[in-house]
């Protein structure tokens, strides 16, 4: 049979969404960004709103986002994707918007932003790959690096006492009585995977429902930073990421 | 309706945001500056046409806030002064590459570092030489009446939305914080999604469908294409060089003399070209309007008349290169300025002329 003669209506059990483009994703093979991505554009399909979402892409391993995400984006840049979308939900209140941002980005240079965004309540969502490293540029430590974690500027492990701790951003900003709704998800296993997409889905309904800021954090690996294979990437996220990232809803 | 007001130049520039349609105004303040967001708040625009007005975290944040508003094809601006805008730089230089159009105010203060809240017009390099990454011009317009605060918003938009790219309106504490009559134009309404849509829909995101959809960005990372963003580039600059510059020419016929001064140091030396009548020197002087693109070209010819040319301006010697290389060595041009704060007086430029150019 051809594929063709297979793949029709009745036969179809699953399909990619529309709202993914047919480029090649630029992540490297067993990295979370490619999964992160299809749930919240399988999301945003799933919710009829494609067409009214404008995305902001960061700085970072997914700078390329609007590649992918077949929908319209700005990319902002490092650090300032909560502000750029600030200026865009401010002034068009009824279109839905969203940042997705790594770690360093969100948590390092944009902290400023994310946490002003986060107490004025902007309607908006706030998707965050954590990956403890700063991915694009070679696996430098990030503001989430774990202690004791080897990255090309801390090779003999973070030293806690020279850099501080990892920075818990979920946790900070679910103080704030602008965020609505602050949870920490991943998704290297499939029921996971599943799980976070349902964060997304309730973070895109609170802006539909103008609830205020929600923020969906995402622990994910980075193989090629961390040097590991993509299977010893997620083992070692599940054992040495998750204590101290531990998964589930803070707020809302 | 027109209308007929006195008014400092910061709340002339807020007022003409709101009659001009603005739909945001995003600033953080900074003396000599903060009147034009105390204004806008006072005036609750938001309840009568609509326009946003929010008082962000940071330069930065007022800045990004512009540049996702822009994108948005909306009508966004921003305002500072000296140290706020070297932290916009970064959103500026994204804003040029991702063209996108908007308006930022410079009230400039005297610098460098936190410096004085005092005027200044040291900020010329950083506005005309670039002062983000990248090789990118502002469209810069200088104005020096109460007046051209407020119209120069108007014009401002026009100009940034013809060539989509981000505009300065470069004025200085003086014209700040300065009461003058300012003819007001009337009220504008702010455009729909609508129209949005039908004027800037090929560009904007505002929400498509996938087949349609728009991408702002700054980022090529493959060079050829990056060099080839960067020709088209500055084939618009080089339109705008063709198409818009401005300048006022004042007393210039039979000039001995000329003095090139923009802005507050303009509105002084109006004065020197009396007092330089009363002693028989024949001065001239030409505005810059448009500091960028500069009236390079109008300089060059009024230097075929006269025996020597002063640029007065309120820095250490910024302006001058331009005049320099305007005049091409065909006669000789000197420096005047005071800075840091200090501003000089009409007798101050007269003696300087005499000094440096006539007896010099
Ligand atoms: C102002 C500025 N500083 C530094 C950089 C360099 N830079 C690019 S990506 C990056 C780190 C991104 O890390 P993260 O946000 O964790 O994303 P990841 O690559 O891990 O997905 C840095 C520091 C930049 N582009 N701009
Ligand atoms: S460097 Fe890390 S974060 Fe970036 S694509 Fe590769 S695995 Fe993913």
């Amino acid at each position: 049979m051809t594929p063709e003669e297979i793949i029709k209506k009745g036969t179809l059990v699953f399909e990619k969404t529309k709202l993914m483009t047919d480029a090649n994703l630029s992540y490297c093979p067993g990295c979370g960004h490619g999964v992160a991505h299809r749930i919240t554009m399988e999301v945003l399909e799933e919710m009829g709103i494609g067409d009214q979402t404008i995305g902001i892409a960061p700085v970072g391993c997914s700078v390329l986002a609007y590649d992918f995400m077949n929908i319209d984006m700005q990319q902002a840049a490092h650090g300032r994707a909560p502000a750029v979308a600030t200026g865009i939900k401010r002034l068009f209140p009824e279109k839905y918007v969203f940042t997705y941002q790594g770690d360093g980005d969100l948590a390092a240079i944009g902290t400023n932003e994310t946490i002003h965004a986060c107490n004025r309540g902007e309607n908006i969502v706030i998707i965050f790959i954590n990956n403890g490293i700063y991915g694009m540029t070679g696996g430098q430590m990030a503001p989430t690096t774990l202690a004791g974690m080897k990255s090309s500027t801390s090779p003999y492990g973070r030293d806690l006492g020279m850099t501080g701790h990892p920075i818990k951003i979920t946790e900070l900003v679910a103080n704030l009585p602008g965020v609505c709704f602050a949870t920490r998800q991943a998704v290297h296993k499939p029921g996971l995977v599943r799980k976070a997409k349902k964060a997304i889905k309730k973070a895109f309904e609170n802006q539909r429902d103008k609830k205020g800021l929600s923020i969906v954090e995402i622990v994910s690996n980075c193989n090629s930073g961390w040097k590991m294979t993509p299977v010893k990437s997620n083992e070692w996220l599940e054992e040495n990421m998750l204590p101290v990232f531990p998964l589930g809803d803070i707020k809302g | 309706m027109e209308e007929f007001k006195l008014m400092k130049g910061n709340e002339a520039i807020a007022e003409a945001a709101i009659r001009e349609g603005v739909d945001g105004y995003f600033g953080y303040p900074i003396t000599p500056q903060s009147e034009v967001i105390e204004y806008l708040m006072l005036e609750e625009p938001y309840k009568t046409t609509g326009m946003v007005v929010l008082q962000a975290e940071s330069e930065i944040g007022a800045i990004n806030m512009v540049y996702g508003a822009a994108g948005a094809g909306k009508k966004a601006m921003t305002s500072s002064s000296s140290p706020g805008i070297s932290l916009k730089q970064e959103g500026i230089s994204y804003m040029a590459g991702s063209e996108l159009p908007c308006v930022i105010v410079n009230v400039v203060r005297g610098g460098p570092g936190l410096g004085t809240i005092q005027p200044s017009q040291a900020d010329y390099f950083q506005t005309v030489k670039g002062g983000g990454h990248g090789d990118y011009r502002l469209i810069v317009l200088a104005p020096a009446s109460v007046q051209e605060m407020a119209d120069f918003v108007e014009d401002g938009f026009d100009l940034a939305f013809k060539y989509r790219t981000p505009m300065m309106i470069l004025s200085d504490g003086l014209i700040g914080q300065m009461m003058e009559k300012v003819k007001l134009k009337p009220q504008k309404t702010r455009l729909t999604e609508a129209e949005i849509r039908a004027k800037y829909g090929d560009w904007a995101t505002i929400g498509h469908k996938p087949s349609e959809r728009n991408i702002i960005t700054s980022l090529e990372l493959k060079s050829e294409r990056q060099e080839k963003h960067n020709h088209k580039l500055q084939a618009k600059y080089r339109e705008i060089e063709k198409n818009e510059i401005r300048y006022e020419k004042i007393n210039c016929e039979n000039a001995d003399y000329l003095l090139v001064a923009y802005g507050s140091s303009a509105r002084i030396c109006q004065k020197t070209i009396q007092l330089g009548k009363e002693k028989g020197i024949n001065i001239g002087l030409i505005r810059p309007i448009t500091l960028w693109p500069f009236p390079s070209k109008v300089i060059n010819d009024a230097a075929d008349k006269v025996k020597g040319i002063l640029s007065v301006e309120l820095s250490a010697g910024q302006m001058v290169e331009d005049v320099r290389l305007a005049v091409n060595g065909k006669v000789k041009v000197e420096h005047y300025g005071r800075f840091g704060g200090m501003i000089h007086s009409p007798d101050e430029v007269l003696e300087a002329l005499e000094q440096k150019i006539i007896g010099g």
